[in-house]
């Protein structure tokens, strides 16, 4: 194939291999009018541009050579490496946990991918097992792609997928269930897998890691070991999510699904419980209980899943100066829902009032959620918030936004009746309301930790 | 078999392998032996932030100055090709708890691996390329950032983000050239703050400060030109006005093997100076280590060789070496271990006081994290087990006569690699020289440090992109370029200028502004390079720094012509630039108590003061005389006559 022996050259780079009649994988020498390099002809990144040849020297750095400074190629053809993952055979150990784990796309040990210069997941059981040696000590792990999508390519129908998956393994008997997940939304999943999977038996964990698993560094290996745990030995049988919970390679935080939200761009800690603490710390040692009010483990294999969700639903962020056509624009295209992001204790501008009534009046469920992200709503404190509740939107306490979106989603996917959409909206199902905040929910990280 | 104690065992070894001090060698001893040597050569470069963040450079804290700690633990990953890197494993097996200690004055998040790389900083990018094509180099046209993988926690991502820039550059030193291999630029580490057992603690301040490393070919031939190529590349780098001086912006990797040996490397040499030692040593422990390869493939064959090892019982024994004593007080569990056909082995000649049980002890400290003392055997020079003891813990071996013994202690987590490590450094024995990364000793040895990654720990960095190196950068870049340190030379030695004044010089980089004083205000190159080659190393050295910028000597030297003052007070006024680095130089002089007065008025009063010389002995050589003289005159005339000339004028 053309294109494989080639990979990543275009232009004026691919006609220069060709006339040389050079491939990626050669050991090339490659003559320039500065003076020779030698080395392997590697692929090129795609997004890169179309002048220069990229050469791995024989001492492993690699190099890029215009093409307008070369005069000739000599090369000798090479076998493409083998690029497989290491596989070790996965031990079984008689008593300890079943664990299923399921694949998203998020990355555990991976490699490098020459097309993107991204990386390459991997993810059978024998692969993980030759990158995360421990596993074996934690539990008896099965592993399943689902899909292998990136976290902001994940929506509702993976949702269902996985309510769906889940289903089928804790009828099957697992003794716990974790999902790998890239992290950039992966507090909308866990908000979702709560509504559509009530009344689980098992621990079901989400996880991801900050820094890819290419890197020495990478929590990812950690935050598997203490899924795992959690998984298989934890007696939390909530949708949690289970990352770092300091920069340092110590313990994890175990976070309820619906009260979790991405904190951060690039750090470890990224995820943290807003207007609450988590609900557990986690060490490959075992699960310790910060709270108490949590649903605990139990051997029946019973649980109920409603796998709806309607799509027609969207988030406006107010902003001083917020035009109403906007609003308008939105209940023109048909959508059935808006989670309003306030800001203070929910408010928006009067410019704004007539086209909410107007969106109220077309049947559009309009709740209020806050972009200070912490702290309850409360539209009966100043005169705009009541203007604003009676033009029709609903105040949703302290649900998050991207919860409050999830919720209202899923709701309209089973019934359109306003009252009925309320009241699914304000009863909660795992604590995405809460109605007491402790001293230690709000943590803001200002030169302390 | 005649009985020697380990000491003479120590002595006849060492005669055996041919060990002379260095200052006996000759040229073909080296060449007997087939020297060769090559060199790493780092230095951090000019710029006040580090190369992938907005972080200053240059500021080091002290080991309890620091905000914060965070801790993370290593492990290695697939390289480019799908394999894991011997060394990165071995770091893992160490099981490490890395701790680094971070302050917000010198490091944010990029340091501590919680956010991505900046975009490279470009002077720094700049700088490494200018000093490139001073080297001339082949540059590449695009700059690919790489990761090289380093578990030893020295990198809190376990990687070193770095780029080649160019190949085979040159130096040219006085009778042959050296050719060099790459230039990179690359981020310096973390600076190791202790190390003891599972726990290491590294500074973060100077991690990712900018620095070039240029890699030698192996050509040089002996310890002394190892040295002499490593000031030659020092004093161009410095050349450049681009680097940073002073402790710790500089460092070597030095590359030693033999025939028949393997390559070495002694890591992180500070200073050029203990290079010579360091090479000339490494090269006779490898000869030693091939004499040990000779007598164990004599004695017995490596693949039918074993070892057995058992657990003693501390109450069994009654030992009496304290460090033993104490971890028997931590319930550490002590087990010794036969070496078959290892006798004489154990105290054979290493290194200048050192026998290749050494080699365990170091590998036991490092790879099993057991503190040292960590063993004693059979053969310890200074003896620490009791004969009986000995007898009884070879009878439970069941040793033969010609078996060594190795008696260690550790925790019950580190015995299997301790047994492991150990049983592994034997087997290298009979291979000769195993391939190890080692670490310089002020007295001139080594001691392990790791063993020597491969190509497989090279990887892409996939947070940055490729960086084109224009044509045009490079032309610009190539006007303009300082003169090779090898015309330096010459250009010294035509003017007669003595040698000790040459180190200090380049060191310094005063080429040019000797060149200036003398080109522009006419005065002797060999007189001015002298000046700075005697007069301002010496109050250098006595003041520690120079307290005025290097350019008030120029200025110095104006302020004399303008003046029409004569040179020899150049001398008196530097120093008092040292005590008052703001003293104009007319107040200098004020302070001097100077005074003008004209050439020939100062000539008039010789024969005035020889009527009033009057000679205390009575007999009076006309030196004496003529001294006298001067004596009398010199402070008058400093500075406003030529005091040579001034006694010429003495007729007796």
């Amino acid at each position: 194939m053309n294109e494989d022996i080639f990979q990543g050259y275009k232009g004026k780079s691919l006609e220069i291999l060709k006339k040389y009649n050079a491939h990626v994988w050669d050991d090339a020498e490659i003559e320039t009018i500065s003076g020779k390099f030698s080395g392997k002809i590697l692929p090129r990144a795609e997004n890169t541009d179309s002048v220069h040849i990229v050469l791995k020297l024989p001492t492993g750095y690699n190099l890029g050579i215009n093409i307008h400074n070369i005069t000739s190629i000599k090369s000798t053809k090479v076998a493409q490496p083998n690029l497989k993952i290491e596989k070790k055979k996965t031990p079984y150990t008689q008593g300890l946990p079943k664990v299923k784990l399921l694949g998203t796309g998020g990355t555990i040990a991976s490699r490098l991918d020459y097309r993107t210069g991204a990386v390459v997941p991997a993810f059978s059981p024998d692969e993980l097992y030759s990158a995360v040696p421990e596993l074996a000590n934690i539990c008896n792990l099965e592993t399943e792609k689902v899909f292998a999508v990136f976290s902001e390519n994940m929506g509702h129908k993976q949702y269902i997928a996985l309510a769906h998956k889940i289903e089928e393994e804790v009828k099957k008997g697992v003794d716990g269930i974790v999902i790998a997940h890239g992290t950039d939304t992966l507090h909308h999943t866990s908000a979702a897998l709560t509504f559509m999977c009530q009344n689980l038996p098992v621990p079901v964990v989400l996880v991801g890691s900050q820094r890819s698993s290419d890197r020495p560094s990478s929590e990812a290996a950690l935050n598997l070991m203490h899924a795992t745990t959690a998984a298989g030995k934890g007696n939390i049988a909530e949708v949690l999510v289970c990352m770092l919970a300091t920069t340092s390679d110590t313990y994890g935080y175990l976070h309820k699904g619906t009260r979790v939200r991405k904190m951060h761009s690039s750090r470890r800690q990224t995820f943290r419980t807003i207007d609450d603490t988590p609900v557990a710390t986690v060490t490959v040692d075992g699960v310790r209980p910060i709270k108490e009010n949590y649903q605990v483990r139990r051997t029946d294999k019973q649980m109920k899943i409603i796998p709806t969700f309607d799509d027609r639903v969207s988030i406006l962020y107010f902003y001083p100066g917020m035009k109403p056509d906007i609003l308008d624009s939105l209940v023109d295209k048909g959508y059935k829902g808006i989670i309003w992001m306030g800001a203070g204790m929910g408010h928006i501008n009067k410019e704004m009032y007539e086209a909410v009534e107007r969106a109220h009046k077309a049947g559009i469920h309009q709740y209020m959620t806050l972009q200070t992200i912490w702290g309850h709503s409360n539209m009966l404190v100043y005169d705009s918030g009541r203007d604003a509740m009676a033009k029709g939107i609903i105040p949703c306490e302290n649900m998050l936004s991207e919860v409050a979106f999830v919720k209202l989603s899923w709701a309209l996917g089973q019934t359109q009746d306003p009252e009925e959409v309320k009241k699914i909206m304000l009863t909660p199902i795992n604590d995405e309301i809460t109605l007491r905040e402790p001293y230690n929910g709000f943590l803001v990280q200002q030169g302390e930790e | 078999m005649k009985f020697k104690s380990p000491q003479e065992n120590y002595e006849s070894s060492k005669k055996a392998v041919g060990y002379i001090c260095r200052e006996d060698a000759k040229q073909e001893d080296y060449d007997k032996m087939g020297f060769r040597s090559g060199l790493e050569v780092h230095q951090q470069l000019a710029v006040d932030r580090k190369l992938f963040c907005h972080c200053p450079t240059g500021i080091y804290q002290k080991p309890n100055e620091y905000d914060a700690e965070f801790l993370r633990h290593m492990r290695p990953t697939l390289s480019e090709l799908g394999t894991y890197d011997g060394a990165a494993l071995m770091e893992y097996k160490t099981k490490k708890q890395i701790t680094y200690r971070i302050s917000t004055q010198t490091a944010c998040t990029y340091e501590m691996d919680e956010a991505a790389p900046f975009a490279i900083n470009p002077q720094a990018l700049q700088y490494a390329l200018r000093i490139a094509l001073l080297y001339k180099f082949n540059i590449a046209n695009e700059t690919h950032i790489i990761r090289k993988q380093i578990l030893d926690g020295s990198f809190p991502t376990g990687f070193r983000r770095t780029a080649i820039l160019g190949i085979d550059g040159e130096i040219k030193l006085e009778n042959k050239k050296i050719k060099l291999t790459q230039i990179n630029i690359e981020e310096d580490a973390c600076r190791e703050i202790s190390d003891i057992k599972h726990s290491r603690i590294f500074s973060t301040d100077r991690l990712g400060t900018p620095m070039i490393e240029i890699v030698t070919s192996p050509d040089m031939k002996s310890p002394q030109e190892t040295m002499d190529v490593c000031n030659h590349i020092r004093f161009m780098n410095r050349s450049t006005e681009e680097v940073k001086t002073g402790i710790g912006s500089g460092r070597q990797d030095i590359n030693v093997s033999c025939t028949g040996g393997s390559r070495i490397e002694i890591k992180g040499v500070a200073h050029t100076k203990w290079i010579p030692n360091l090479t000339h040593n490494e090269c006779f422990r490898q000869w030693a280590l091939l004499a040990i390869k000779n007598i164990l493939n004599q004695r017995t064959n490596k693949e039918k060789w074993e070892i057995n090892s058992v657990k003693l019982n501390p109450c069994d024994f009654n030992f009496n070496y304290a460090p033993l004593c104490e971890a028997i007080e931590r319930k550490e569990k002590i087990h010794a271990v036969n070496l078959p056909h290892f006798k004489g082995i154990l105290s054979h000649f290493t290194q200048p006081n050192k026998t290749f049980y050494d080699e365990y002890t170091h590998r036991l400290k490092v790879i099993a994290c057991l503190e040292r003392p960590n063993i004693i055997t059979s053969e310890d020079i200074k003896n620490k087990i009791d004969t009986q003891i000995l007898e009884k813990i070879k009878n439970q071996l069941q040793a033969q006569e010609n078996d060594a013994q190795l008696i260690f202690w550790a925790p019950d987590a580190d015995v299997e690699i301790a047994l492991e490590t150990i049983k592994e450094r034997s087997l290298m024995a009979f291979d000769g020289v195993p391939s190890e990364t080692r670490k310089a000793c002020p007295d001139g040895t080594t001691i392990f440090e790791r063993i020597q990654p491969g190509v497989d720990r090279m990887y892409p960095d996939t947070d940055t992109s490729p960086i084109p190196v224009d044509n045009k950068l490079i032309e610009k870049l190539s006007q303009d370029l300082p003169d090779e340190i090898h015309l330096r030379y010459k250009e010294l030695k035509k003017h007669k200028v003595p040698t000790d004044c040459y180190p200090y010089i380049f060191t310094h980089n005063y080429i040019p502004i000797i060149r200036n004083i003398s080109n522009e205000l006419n005065y002797d190159f060999k007189t001015i390079s002298i000046f700075f080659g005697h007069k301002i190393k010496h109050l250098h050295g006595q003041y520690k720094n120079i307290p005025f910028d290097i350019q008030r000597i120029y200025d110095l030297f104006a302020f004399l012509k303008n003046k029409k003052l004569d040179i020899g007070i150049a001398y008196c006024m530097l120093k008092q630039m040292f005590i008052h680095p703001k003293m104009d130089f007319c107040s200098i002089l004020n302070t001097l108590n100077f005074k003008e007065i004209k050439k020939q008025e100062i000539i008039d009063r010789i024969s005035f003061i020889q009527k009033k010389f009057k000679p205390t002995r009575s007999e009076t050589s006309d030196k004496d005389k003529i001294n006298s003289i001067m004596g009398q005159l010199r402070n008058m005339g400093v500075g406003n006559i030529n005091l040579s000339e001034l006694s010429e004028h003495i007729t007796i």
